[in-house]
């Protein structure tokens, strides 16, 4: 007899189907038919608001992208159809990997085929056997999967805690290699990192620091490097690692540094050696929205200019946001419980509005979040839009709301 | 000097605050089966037992330890090691 593989994910097959049997649309299920703008989409007929695409700098339609991306088809095809390490490197991966070079200021960068695959690959090939890796709690899967397929220990430290890195690398044995692993932006509440403090008791440590930057990219720092650039701590940051699909608009993720022998990761690193590379028009529109991103600073300021108004037109409103201020261009809406979120999810969605539903166990402290990112192409009309239907929803939804101070 | 049954109690009432299906906890008792315990709970556990007698539980170590005594164990044997 066979043993059905699948049959462990009964009780989850289970949950999804009683969620559904409530008549809510489903929250993991949404097909965009068109998609308008980087922040419009025609969702089963309707005009929806998109409020959930990590899309910050808007550069899906940037038309300089958009057509970098159709002279690398026309003249490299349509994919590389092997590896980085063999036939898969075009002129069009080394021009991305010089655009990442020039952005960062670093004399090596590393393009792998996805932000995931990037972090996967570098905590893995850092960190081998006997040495360490110390990662905050709140880490994203993909760190946490990187630390899975090394053959490292793993430490793991209480979210942005600086005392508690401390007490925990004091007991590491000082002779080990040590790898410590931070986010710039937590990408489920949307809190930032407070990188000196942990920079530096890191580097007392005797530890190398990679810092991801996935959410930060492209509005934190002078020339919108990430919180790290922000926060003044480039020198101490040995890896810095990110993605193409949030604020450059496209697909992909990265690794820069300034390391001596980072060349060499290229023919360990598993996730970069053993897949295909991008397709050159993918690392054609990246090449050409990472260089209009260095200079992108009226959108910048427009981004936190959209951010502010939403987070405190919701606070206004008596939502319960995940972080005080707007640290981030994620303002998180947290709420009590998965039956409430899921409708309150639903009734946006009916309503024309796009956000990511958000539960345990991607979310820290088994939290249930409402999450909305911020595109620097919101108008203010739109997210006036979206305050007033996130008012109707919960009040079709009876969401109890504070009462504003 | 700490021996192993002063370990296991002190273990049981860590646990027992997150033991929210309130099943009996016992050496044999799984975190995972049993208590239903996430991925996230049984981290935060180990980090409290850590603290607890200053030791160090690496994570890649969990997928080894399925039962309270189990643990036990290994905490025992880490806080003998460290003397």
């Amino acid at each position: 007899m066979t043993v059905d593989l699948l049959a462990k994910y009964d009780p989850l097959i289970a949950e999804h189907a009683g969620l559904l049997s409530t008549g809510i649309r489903d929250p993991f299920g949404i097909v965009m038919e068109k998609v308008l703008s980087p922040t419009e989409a025609i969702i089963k007929g309707k005009h929806t608001i998109l409020l959930g695409t990590y899309n910050y700098m808007g550069m899906t339609f940037d038309p300089d992208v958009v057509a970098a991306g159709q002279a690398a088809i026309r003249d490299f095809g349509a994919g590389t159809t092997g590896s980085r390490v063999l036939n898969g490197t075009y002129q069009t991966h080394k021009e991305c990997e010089d655009a990442l070079k020039d952005f960062y200021g670093m004399s090596h960068a590393m393009v792998f085929s996805t932000g995931y695959q990037a972090n996967l690959g570098m905590v893995s090939t850092l960190a081998g056997k006997g040495d360490f890796i110390i990662l905050d709690a709140d880490s994203h899967a993909s760190i946490y999967d990187g630390c899975k397929m090394s053959n490292a220990d793993i430490v793991r430290f209480r979210h942005n805690d600086a005392a508690d890195l401390e007490k925990r690398l004091k007991r590491l044995p000082p002779e080990a290699g040590k790898l410590v692993v931070l986010e710039g932006v937590y990408s489920m509440l949307g809190d930032i990192a407070p990188l000196p403090e942990l920079v530096a008791i890191a580097k007392a440590h005797g530890c190398m620091v990679l810092v991801d930057e996935a959410h930060g990219m492209g509005f934190f720092g002078e020339h919108g490097r990430g919180v790290y650039e922000e926060q003044g701590v480039a020198d101490d940051v040995d890896f810095v690692v990110g993605t193409f699909s949030k604020s450059v608009g496209t697909v992909g993720g990265f690794c820069v540094s300034n390391h001596p022998k980072f060349e060499i990761l290229r023919l360990v690193c598993r996730p970069y050696t053993f897949t295909a590379s991008l397709p050159p028009a993918v690392v054609a529109c990246a090449a050409t929205s990472i260089r209009k991103l260095m200079t992108a600073t009226d959108k910048r300021a427009r981004l936190w200019e959209a951010t502010r108004r939403l987070h405190g037109g919701l606070k206004a409103r008596g939502f319960n946001l995940a972080t005080d201020t707007p640290e981030s261009a994620i303002v998180s809406v947290l709420m009590p419980d998965q039956e409430a979120t899921a409708l309150m999810w639903s009734t946006l969605i009916e309503l024309g509005i796009y956000v990511n539903m958000s539960r345990p166990p991607a979310t820290p402290a088994g939290v249930f979040l409402l999450r909305c990112s911020i595109c620097a192409l919101h108008t203010d009309d739109q997210i006036d839009t979206v305050l007033g239907k996130f008012e109707q929803a919960a009040q079709m939804c009876n969401l109890p709301l504070a009462v504003p101070a | 000097m700490t021996d192993r049954a002063s370990v296991y109690a002190r273990i049981i009432e860590l646990i027992d605050p997150l033991n929210t299906k309130k099943v009996a906890l016992l050496e044999t008792t799984t975190f995972a089966g049993d208590m239903e315990m996430d991925s996230l709970t049984v981290m935060d556990l180990v980090a409290s037992m850590e603290d607890e007698w200053d030791i160090l539980i690496p994570l890649n170590m969990l997928p080894d330890l399925e039962t309270i005594g189990q643990v036990a164990d290994a905490v025992y044997g880490l806080v003998a090691k460290k003397g």
